[in-house]
């Protein structure tokens, strides 16, 4: 279906949402269903855009739950889907989400974060989703959730989301920000070959009377056949076993719960992405995300030149966390520092997992703009000090 | 703490801010992503653009901010511009002020009027709008006004920004471009 002249291989001077776009279709993503919102909306534009070309699909749907229901839809007839969308739009898909969290049906959802509750800022950035992203579905769910920091990175991480969804059979979303989506920076898109692409696993046998759509395999993850191939199945939201037909006990409810957020929990060292800098020897080490994680670099430089020992452990995947990491560096540092554009989410995970080892210090900022380097400065200090 | 400075003050070598400020409709955006492109595709150095305009499609405050750097660019905003191509009465009153004491500014002619403006700023005047008519199209206003920035900046290479331009614009527009650009570029040559 997907061929290599459809990705555009080469160096590029994109933004951000254009780039996550692109990591897209490098993906496989072959359909688009969303509604368009500031600032997320070029990732639709492009979208729009490039998919005619390649033989996609785009639909701009009439509000964000139509999205994220025909994203799945698009899913399990086999082709791999993505939705983008910022603050309010992500709360409408929520439900929906959990729909494929249940259903354990690959897809990808970018949220371009803006300032909130509400409306908020529909212009400028903020980072106050992510733990929304962990939480904001109902039930109780293990989840994916990465980190770009530039349009590099929401290329590559959208591609990789695609992978992991594939792999591990639930929507994946991409936590970017106003900032990062709308800035512009080379991008380099690898060729089509150097490309390394995940697909769903298909069932070993043909279609049969004894099928199980949701027999999973060692890693906890079924394989999936697609709409359409000629297995019988059925696929709801409602607590199910193997047959995918509605059990509404207890047990049935341990059973597929406990191996929903299993085949997260015993999969995370392969899903979990940071890159450290400078943390060997360090006193002090900020844990960032996003453009936080660019505006820290700044402050860790500076606090480096008054002669503080500082790193960075940057957060590539938000969820699952980092818990070992976290916990071995507290061990041996004096504190942590964790800027965010909100008013203290990521901290607490931080704080869990430090578990009162060491400091942890939060840099709040309510959005609109990035943190100024100089208050990430005092807090690295002061946590030095 | 300027995030442009290192703390003695000093900027890295090669280190430019560059702010690109007019009103919606002009190309103010268009023409820091040539700029941007011509330092990071063509040139081979780092480049971001980060932009602001307001919800109006047309007429309300527009602003490109370009970094260029041979070290990875970390913080993304220009917060002490070296370098400013201002296009209109509003921009230059809007962001003037944060010109560094030694930068360089370029307004149109005829669009600004430069009241005040700090002391040891480099200020030139262009007539970007009413040359970009002599060329035939007023909507190639910043196309001159990127041939003026590439004489006098030096932040870009000629050859690179040719380049960019021409990846660019639209097919069948290349050559009133390049006409434009170098209209732009020969006027802010005269003033060295």
């Amino acid at each position: 279906m997907s061929r290599a002249s459809d990705v555009l291989s080469g160096e590029h001077f994109i933004n951000g949402n254009t780039a996550s776009a692109e990591g897209a279709i490098a993906a496989g993503c072959r359909f688009f269903a969303g509604y368009p919102i500031t600032p997320s909306t070029e990732v639709a534009e492009r979208m729009s855009r490039r998919l005619p070309q390649i033989g996609g699909t785009f639909i701009q749907m009439e509000d964000e739950l139509a999205s994220m229901c025909a994203i799945l839809g698009a899913s399990w007839g086999g082709v791999k889907s993505m939705t983008a969308t910022s603050g309010p739009g992500f709360s409408l898909m929520m439900e929906n989400f959990g729909l494929g969290v249940m259903t354990e049906t690959p897809s990808v959802i970018v949220n371009v974060m803006r300032g909130g509750p509400s409306t908020g800022l529909p212009t400028l950035a903020a980072q106050a989703d992510v733990m929304q992203a962990r939480w904001g579905t109902h039930g109780s769910c293990d989840v994916i959730a990465l980190a770009p920091s530039s349009p590099q990175e929401m290329f590559d991480f959208t591609l990789r989301a695609f992978n992991l969804s594939e792999r591990y059979r639930l929507p994946v979303m991409v936590l970017s920000d106003e900032i990062v989506g709308h800035m512009t920076e080379k991008v380099v898109i690898p060729p089509a070959e150097g490309i390394e692409l995940f697909d769903r696993r298909k069932p070993s046998e043909p279609p049969s009377e004894g099928y199980l759509p949701f027999e999973p395999g060692p890693d906890l993850v079924p394989p999936m056949a697609n709409a359409g191939e000629g297995y019988h199945m059925h696929v709801t939201g409602l607590t199910h076993d193997e047959r995918g037909y509605p059990i509404i006990t207890a047990a049935a409810q341990t059973k597929l719960v406990r191996r929903l957020c299993e085949k997260i929990r015993q999969n995370s060292r392969d899903i979990i992405a940071c890159t450290e800098m400078e943390t060997d020897g360090a006193e002090v080490v900020v844990v960032s995300y996003g453009i936080s994680a660019r505006t820290s670099w700044k402050a860790i430089r500076a606090a480096q030149r008054g002669g503080v020992k500082v790193g960075q452990l940057k957060l590539d995947t938000l969820w699952p966390f980092p818990e070992e990491r976290v916990r071995a560096l507290a061990g041996k540092v004096r504190g942590f520092v964790v800027p965010e554009l909100n008013m203290g989410q990521m901290v607490y995970e931080v704080e869990r997992c430090a578990a009162g080892q060491c400091r942890t210090r939060l840099v709040p900022h309510p959005g609109g703009e990035t943190h100024d380097p100089a208050d990430i400065l005092a807090a690295i200090r002061e946590v030095a000090a | 703490m300027s995030p442009a400075f290192h703390e003695d003050g000093r900027r890295p070598e090669g280190y430019r801010e560059i702010r690109f400020a007019g009103f919606g409709g002009q190309g103010i955006i268009l023409a820091g992503l040539i700029a941007g492109k011509a330092a990071s595709l063509f040139d081979g150095r780092n480049a971001v653009l980060t932009e602001s305009y307001g919800p109006e499609a047309r007429g309300g405050a527009c602003s490109a901010g370009v970094i260029i750097s041979d070290e990875k660019i970390f913080y993304p905003h220009v917060s002490a511009p070296d370098t400013m191509m201002i296009m209109s009465q509003e921009a230059f009153k809007t962001y003037g002020p944060a010109i560094t004491a030694d930068g360089l500014m370029v307004v149109d002619a005829d669009l600004v009027t430069v009241s005040e403006l700090k002391k040891g700023v480099r200020l030139y005047k262009v007539p970007f709008t009413a040359l970009s008519e002599e060329v035939g199209k007023r909507i190639v206003a910043n196309i001159v006004m990127l041939g003026a920035f590439t004489a006098v900046s030096g932040a870009v290479s000629l050859e690179a920004m040719k380049k960019s331009v021409l990846a660019t614009v639209p097919k069948g527009t290349e050559e009133l471009n390049m006409k434009a650009f170098q209209k732009g570029f020969d006027a802010a040559k005269a003033l060295l």
